[in-house]
């Protein structure tokens, strides 16, 4: 134990959030080195090459979910964050040109059905007053259960309260639908098959669920509480990282790349350092991991430090990845069906009706790849004329399901297989497309994991659900960002308040260090 | 035409124990039934020879304990016979045997994986745990979240007391186990496939959801936390069929003076100025009552036997999003002889449990997919069972009774009213799945009734064939069954009350709605209360 207030951290992971939570601890008088094993800085907020002359956000593409808060205390327009475009909006494709826009709970298009209007209107204000409630939280550092602390009652009777002034109707409707599935809620709802699709979509998009599956409202809630409006960086996601570390670098924080930690040292019953891949060992006061839980707690520290029922839990948390991300190369824009060319830089999304979605999703329960999937579509060099040589244009699509444990293997034959379906869809709603192509990659759950080191591929680190939430995620015991482990605190997406590039998990990890310091 | 002092629509379980609970009380109860037998869900029927089938629920063991004594069943002749364990048939040949003996049953498990042994007792040790906590809220109203009601808001502090004092890792388990899949669930202990699948069985009963959605774990609980005679989570016959336990409580409420019109249905709930006045049957029979207390599912209820003008719209269309999906098919068959099935010869003691077909996790999950797409599985989860080995009452010596329950079967055939031909059709896979177990088995067939939801519905009234009357998921339990707002019992009319299983806590032969509804129209009439509450298990 140490008697003093931590002077030092080591932050494993430069991902967004490691990078937000050594910029906040630096900013508050630390001594900080962030340890990152790939070459560039980032995690899965990157901007990379995937064929000469094409770049791209290769792992998350569109901003939706960036912390205001974090935004303003780091300064990150300082640093170099500029948007290329904002304000996007959602545009469901249809093969037909009856496609329909969705932009604040206004529909628009061609395919957009008078009945539906006004229900959509009240859907989306009441679900945003809905998500009101998670972003609130969102901020929060959980509180632990069962205890007897006050602060800890009193988290638990602000949360009820902030349900309680939602009104009676509101409150009612939210206690009946947040538990359950997106598709009865849209059935009840909408008449639509195209509106609830593109609706189902935002309830199971990162997540190994379908439509029908319990817990999509709760997705839903969790998307639409980041997303303000979606937005596209300047020169792709990698600019948010390249900010964040200017912002930690600026603050004081070292940042070495290239630098892959093997192992968190251990001094009795402490975490006290990291053991590096080359042998070399570092010390600090304090270790916080942007690495999974798994990763960390399985990997870098080693079951034999957890208590059994804790390590129990770790090992069973749920990391399949089940999203695929497809890039194209194009000799020119896509030429979607019945869309203008600024229409082609919205958030595209391409799945007719919510059976289809559900169908899509019955081959990941069983290790299959969808023979239909369905998919998000960002083009970003519509806005963005870094990302493609002049007149060409990059595609990025988030794809449903690749399930990380396809059966048989992500072979090439596999990822082969599965690009042609992808391409089949896109086909259908952008004729020609296929003649466009000069590249394409395809980064299965597998690549993911391989390239950006979560486990399973899995974009929340840990599947963000009902049963992974809150004073829950990612197990009980480590909900609070620290450990069972003395001086080890996680600040990934596996904790609460989860994924998408927020750098909330980052900056609450930090403030629960720095709040820590006291009572260590 | 002669005023009572209350109505009571339905003369299934929960409207029996209603009724009998308010008899009890001194009310001057009548009691209505369409069919011509009472019991509803609960029935003996003898349809073919001298053999009387349990032809729709066809076990005992939810049935509350306090009701049990409470009404007397014991007195009023209801025996329930235990029996024991279960048997999950392998396509290999192979089967897992659940023993009612834990050194048997643990010998088995080890017979198919060591380490699934010792996961077993932490299984049972925490779903016990969880039954123990949910039973504590079985007999109890549940408090409207949305009031300031004192009565409300201590509920709420007392639910909220029960789950703090469980700690920290007890009261994270429970949210995730009522917020998990029964497969995910399952994952976390056992590696043994043939294992998983026994056990999530009973994680998709009756439920419009598959055995890796979200939601099931809860539905397990629903079917292990019953009782027979003290024995936790034991399986029990009601001797001479599940009727048996209607007929106790029906004697019971006769012998309370109270009154049973049977063989006419309600055709309409009269209300006058915002009050209900009484029922009006199909043969345009009136009878006055100021308490009208409907055993009927919610939608049946209001969308079928009331004025929509006498509703609120907002509620009307509460009602028609209520989810009663059927799930469940049933086939009650009269068998010559006993069936022999491959895996079990010799094996007396398993032919006496619960059967199941259906041997991965898999298989169970793409039997749900089949419902999804608006079709009867085509390799369904069978769960069957020969009452006739345990109770010989029930078919003529050396002839035996078989009741297979069949999970999934839709409401309706790929959107389109079921037919004849598809309810044969439907016969036809459940008894060619038993053939390939059973060789021989279907040669010694006397008679099968079929019943499909669109039997359910017509003959029982359970709407679109639910046998819970309304879906066991989030949006549908505690106080949100079966409405939000309404989830105290009493109607959206002066007068009018609800007893069913689309009430909290749902269904099951566990009679609790209908003794809770009870509780709460004496208290609303300032009547001395004959209703146990709450549970007492130590």
């Amino acid at each position: 134990m140490t008697e003093h207030a931590p002077r030092s951290a080591i932050v494993i992971g430069a991902g967004h959030n490691g990078l937000a939570c050594a910029a906040y601890l630096a900013k508050a008088g630390l001594s900080v080195t962030v340890l990152e094993a790939s070459d560039r800085v980032g995690g899965a907020a990157v901007t990379r090459e995937f064929t000469p002359g094409y770049r791209v956000s290769a792992g998350a593409h569109l901003l939706h979910a960036l912390d205001e808060g974090v935004r303003r205390d780091l300064a990150l327009e300082r640093y170099g964050l500029r948007m290329a475009a904002e304000d996007l909006y959602t545009i469901a494709l249809d093969p037909g040109g009856q496609w329909l826009s969705i932009a604040d709970g206004a529909l628009g298009g061609p395919g957009a059905l008078d009945a539906d209007r006004v229900s959509m209107a009240k859907h989306h204000r009441q679900m945003s007053r809905f998500a009101r409630i998670l972003d609130g939280i969102g901020d929060r550092r959980p509180p632990r259960l069962g205890t007897q602390n006050w602060r800890d009652l009193l988290a638990l009777g602000r949360l009820g309260l902030d349900i309680r002034r939602l009104g009676t109707e509101d409150m009612r409707e939210f206690l009946r639908i947040a538990g359950i599935n997106i598709f009865d809620v849209l059935e009840e709802r909408f008449e639509s098959a195209l509106l609830k699709a593109a609706l189902a979509i935002d309830g199971t998009l990162g997540a190994m669920l379908g439509p029908r599956s319990n817990n999509s409202v709760f997705i839903a809630l969790h998307r639409c509480n980041q997303g303000r409006d979606w937005a596209l960086p300047s020169g792709g996601m990698g600019t948010v990282s390249v900010a964040l570390d200017g912002a930690a670098r600026a603050a004081g924080a070292r940042i070495r790349t290239k630098t892959r930690v093997a192992a968190i040292r251990m001094d009795f019953d402490r975490a006290c350092g990291v053991t590096l891949e080359d042998g070399e060992t570092l010390d600090a006061d304090v270790i916080v991991s942007n690495a999974d839980p798994k990763t960390t707690f399985e990997r870098l520290l080693g079951a034999r430090h957890l208590e059994a029922g804790f390590a129990n839990r770790i090992h069973h948390l749920r990391t399949r990845g089940c999203v695929a991300k497809l890039h194209l190369a194009l000799d020119g824009p896509p030429r979607f069906t019945g869309l203008d060319a600024d229409q082609r830089g919205q958030r595209l999304l391409i799945a007719p009706d919510p059976e289809t979605v559900e169908h899509a999703f019955n081959h990941a329960k069983y290790g299959e790849h969808s023979e239909r999937p369905v998919m998000e579509i960002s083009v970003p060099s519509v806005f963005d004329d870094t990302l493609a040589p002049p007149g060409h244009h990059v595609l990025s699509a988030n794809v449903q399901w690749a399930p990380y444990d396809l059966k048989g293997g992500w072979s090439e034959a596999a990822k082969q297989g599965f690009t042609e379906r992808c391409l089949d869809s896109l086909e259908a709603c952008a004729p020609g497309l296929r003649e466009q192509v000069l590249a394409n990659e395809l980064l299965t759950p597998v690549d993911l994991e391989n390239e950006f080191g979560m486990s399973g591929g899995h974009w929340h680190h840990v599947e963000l659900a009902l049963d992974s939430f809150f004073m829950l995620r990612p197990v009980p015991g480590a909900a609070r960002y620290s450990t069972p482990v003395p001086g080890l605190y996680l600040c990934g997406a596996g904790s609460h308040p989860g994924g998408g590039v927020s750098g909330r998990p980052g900056r609450n990890a930090a403030r629960a260090v720095l709040a820590d310091r006291g009572r260590q | 035409m002669r005023r009572h002092d209350a109505i009571v629509i339905g003369a299934g379980h929960n409207g029996i124990a209603n009724a009998a609970f308010l008899a009890k009380a001194g009310l001057d109860v009548l009691l209505v039934e369409k069919n011509d037998y009472i019991g509803g869900a609960a029935v003996s029927r003898n349809l073919h020879g001298d053999w009387i089938y349990s032809n729709c629920s066809y076990v005992c063991s939810l049935l509350r304990p306090e009701i049990h004594r409470a009404l007397d069943l014991a007195k009023y002749g209801l025996q329930v016979v235990p029996y024991g364990g279960s048997v999950t048939l392998a396509e290999n040949g192979d089967y897992f045997g659940s023993y009612p003996d834990e050194d048997a049953s643990r010998r088995e498990i080890m017979r198919h994986s060591p380490r699934d042994a010792d996961a077993a007792h932490r299984y049972e040790r925490d779903i016990m745990r969880q039954c123990r906590f949910i039973r504590q809220f079985l007999l109890r109203t549940a408090p409207d979240p949305a009031s300031f009601k004192p009565r409300d808001l201590l509920e709420l502090l007392h639910i909220g007391r029960k789950l703090w004092d469980l700690g920290e890792d007890t009261i994270a388990d429970t949210i995730r186990f009522y917020t998990m899949s029964i497969a995910d669930w399952l994952d976390e202990y056992f590696e043994s496939p043939l294992l998983k699948a026994a056990y999530a069985g009973s994680g998709i009963i009756g439920s419009a959801l598959g055995v890796m959605s979200p939601g099931t774990a809860y539905v397990l609980l629903h079917h292990a936390m019953g009782d027979v005679d003290g024995t936790a989570g034991a399986w029990g016959f009601a001797r001479g069929g599940m009727g048996a336990i209607t007929a106790a409580m029906q004697r019971c409420f006769e012998a309370h003076g109270g009154k049973t019109l049977a063989g006419n249905g309600v055709a309409r709930i009269e209300v006058r100025g915002g009050a209900v006045t009484g029922v009006t049957l199909e043969n345009g029979d009136e009878h006055r009552a100021g308490i009208v207390v409907s055993n009927m599912t919610l939608p049946r209820t209001f969308l079928e036997c009331m004025d929509p003008k006498d509703l609120r719209p907002e509620f009307l269309e509460k009602c028609r999003n209520f989810k009663i999906r059927g799930s469940s098919g049933k086939l009650n068959i009269a068998l010559e002889g006993l069936p022999d099935f491959t895996a079990l010869r010799g094996n007396q003691e398993l032919m006496r449990a619960d059967l199941h077909i259906s041997d991965s996790i898999e298989r169970l999950e793409r039997a749900y997919d089949d419902w999804k797409d608006g079709t009867w599985s085509r390799d369904p989860y069978v769960d069957l069972l020969i009452p006739t080995l345990t109770d010989p009452t029930m078919a003529p010596p050396g002839k035996h009774f078989m009741s297979v329950f069949v999970q999934y079967v839709p409401p309706k055939v790929r959107g389109k009213d079921w037919t004849d031909a598809d309810r044969d059709g439907f016969r036809d896979t459940v008894l060619d799945r038993i053939e390939a177990h059973a060789p021989g088995f279907k040669k010694m067939i006397a008679h099968v009734e079929v019943r499909t939801p669109r039997e359910l519905e017509a003959e029982v009234g359970l709407t679109e064939g639910n046998i819970f009357q309304g879906e066991l998921t989030m949006d549908q339990l505690l106080f949100n069954r079966p409405i939000p707002g309404y989830a105290q019992y009493r109607g959206p009319v002066k007068g009018l009350w609800m007893c069913g299983s689309s009430n909290h806590p749902g269904g099951g032969v566990m009679a609790a709605p209908g003794a809770n509804a009870a509780r709460e129209i004496l208290m609303h009439l300032k009547k001395p209360n004959t209703v146990p509450e709450g549970w007492r298990d130590d």
